[in-house]
């Protein structure tokens, strides 16, 4: 079949702006855009740079936008993506500088990871080979099967406004250790996660999910780890707050108290952070905005408060 | 065509124009609306954070209530739609923990099949109604006019729990409901991002310049206005677009952003006013005024 890639390209060297290029290339039904744009290097274009290894979704090098989000380009079939022939768009992953074409500059990627220390902390000198039993593992099977491509790291909503957030890649790797039965690090690994560029600057947009081509659900393991550095005693954070403002507000009326919400989370003693919101608060009066003074709550709410304490009993005993 | 009705907290608080205008719009439309006056708030992913099984359990507790009433639900907020999505995902792949959380229920008499559909408004124009038969209730073609979707992140991702592989139009429902209007749908890099409202109490900082970036990117790409159905997204873009555009230098917050009800009562010709598009902190002024110029 014939399909028609559209590639974007970019050469440092040459001063060039970066620009798209067309490619038609014959390719067999089941080609994968790996093969495509080997083809494409192969037979019409020698100058296309592009970076890959073992051809089978392991190594993670692979890892390009395709129609807009990052994906491994050698686990994907043109025909998946382009069922009616459709132009495929292949470009860089985001959040990465360029170096040329498709090849991306990982040297932030591997600084975050190795930023969390990833590897097992112990506090005494193993004489033999340190064994963890296969029940005590279990919950780890999904966050090893990353493969570093770098694909949530792309997509990452956060990291595109702030390049100094750890990003998904690293804390999930992050939350591989803390939650690694062996580990005696967990204390003061979480201790620093909670600081800012940490778990708590997420944005929960769930990018990285529906990106990772391993089932990894880096968000996922993001907003675990907020949950046990606030068992760990890490409470000093806005983060912490607005949580448990949240929480106590459903518990309470069962529904959102949004103005609460928004008091205790800035804090009570932020005074700036105050006045900001009385400012929103008073352009909203004006628009005739007026929220209600308190919460509107569901009907027998009494329903709602009994679930919560009965689970949150529940959780807190195990 | 009648459906159980999800409010969601914000439409009863700080958004009471997105519920009014729904209101206004879905009479128009001939739906028929029975709000769940028990349903609890779903927790918005920030309850889930310090207790999944209690998030869960009160968003299984409003499928269960729809289920007793014999209707699918109606939700006008992504927020809302995605966490309750996620959850009806994680009991029906997983019929041991529905049965769980189904003993929680009884305790109120309530039980739960795994049938309840959950569908935001947004879908249910384009999978309920039709294009076609929404195009029929326009009255005001908005023919050169540019709107922004905004989506919401919790509506399009992920996108095995929202039901996009089984219905794909899900995933340009926005740009295409904005595109039967006659308007223009502004191509634009920010439209599936997130608006930062989830970190605004949080990051301020990262929050606001989130939105300065997006609302400042479909102006730059010829918006009049941004359309969201999540009012926790207009939360962050139109109350905080003024002090976000300034403190990343984009400029003035010049960008109207309109909840997805007011831009469908609009197109069928109801009065600005009445759908509350002079409420929001971006002002409307100079927006209001171009439709009236046209339909004149």
């Amino acid at each position: 079949m014939e399909a028609q890639i559209k590639v974007k390209r970019f050469n440092p060297e040459n001063g060039a702006k970066p620009f798209f290029q067309d490619y038609s290339i014959d390719v067999s039904e089941d080609s994968t855009i790996l093969d495509g744009l080997i083809k494409i290097r192969e037979e019409q274009d020698g100058t296309l740079a592009l970076r890959c290894s073992c051809r089978a979704s392991i190594c993670g090098s692979c890892s390009m936008k395709v129609n807009g989000s990052a994906k491994l380009v050698c686990k994907t079939r043109i025909k998946e993506v382009s069922p009616q022939g459709e132009t495929v768009t292949v470009e860089p992953m985001g959040n990465f500088p360029v170096i040329k074409d498709l090849v991306t500059e990982m040297d932030s990627f591997w600084s975050k990871v190795k930023s969390i220390d990833p590897y097992v902390k112990t506090n005494f000198e193993p004489e033999a080979e340190h064994i963890a039993s296969n029940e005590s593992m279990t919950h780890l099977l999904g966050v090893m099967n990353c493969i570093m491509c770098g694909a949530c790291v792309s997509e990452c909503t956060a990291l595109e406004v702030d390049s100094t957030f750890t990003g998904p890649a690293a804390l999930a790797k992050a939350y591989r250790f803390v939650a690694d039965p062996r580990d005696e690090d967990k204390k003061e690994r979480l201790g620093k996660l909670n600081e800012s560029s940490g778990v708590w600057d997420c944005s929960r947009c769930l990018a990285c999910v529906e990106v990772c081509p391993k089932d990894v659900a880096p968000m996922e393991r993001i907003v675990k780890m907020r949950d046990l550095a606030i068992e760990e005693g890490y409470t000093n954070t806005s983060g912490y707050r607005h949580t448990e403002s949240f929480s106590d507000s459903i518990k309470k009326h069962g529904r959102l108290d949004e103005t609460r919400l928004a008091l205790e989370s800035t804090g009570l003693l932020n005074i700036s952070g105050l006045i900001d919101l009385a400012v929103i608060g008073i352009k909203s009066l004006f628009k005739g905005k007026i929220p209600p003074p308190l919460p509107h709550r569901p009907k027998e709410a009494d329903k709602v408060t009994n679930i919560a304490k009965r689970l949150d009993s529940e959780e807190s005993e195990e | 065509m009648k459906f159980a009705f999800y409010p969601g907290c914000v439409a009863r608080g700080a958004a009471p124009e997105l519920y009014k205008s729904t209101m206004l719009v879905v009479d128009k439309l001939g739906i028929e609306l029975e709000e769940i006056e028990k349903a609890a708030c779903t927790g918005a992913g920030v309850l889930q954070e310090k207790n999944q099984k209690l998030g869960d359990v009160l968003n299984i507790r409003t499928l269960a209530l729809a289920e007793q009433m014999g209707l699918s639900i109606m939700t006008i907020c992504s927020t809302c739609q995605g966490v309750i999505s996620q959850a009806n995902h994680r009991v029906v792949k997983d019929p041991e923990y529905l049965a769980e959380i189904n003993k929680e229920l009884e305790k109120e008499g309530l039980h739960y099949s795994g049938k309840t559909e959950v569908k935001h408004l947004l879908w249910i124009l384009l999978e309920d109604i039709g294009i076609k038969t929404l195009q029929d209730m326009f009255n005001i073609d908005l023919s050169g006019f540019n709107f922004a979707p905004f989506y919401g992140c919790y509506l399009i991702r992920p996108s095995d729990a929202l039901g996009i592989t089984e219905n794909p139009k899900r995933k340009h429902s926005l740009d295409i409901v904005i595109e039967s209007t006659g308007a223009s749908s502004t191509d634009y890099a920010g439209k599936t991002r997130c608006c930062g409202f989830p970190i605004l109490l949080i990051n301020q900082k990262n929050s606001l310049k989130m939105v300065a970036k997006h609302t400042g990117d479909a102006k730059d790409n010829g918006a009049d206005a941004m359309v969201t159905p999540c009012p926790l997204c207009h939360l962050n873009l139109d109350g905080y677009q003024a002090k976000a555009r300034r403190q990343n230098n984009r400029g003035k917050a010049d960008l109207p952003i309109l909840h997805l009800p007011q831009l469908i009562g609009m197109a069928m010709g109801l009065d600005a006013k009445e759908l509350g598009i002079n409420k929001h902190l971006v002002s409307t002024a100079n927006f209001i005024k171009s439709i009236k110029t046209k339909v004149s």
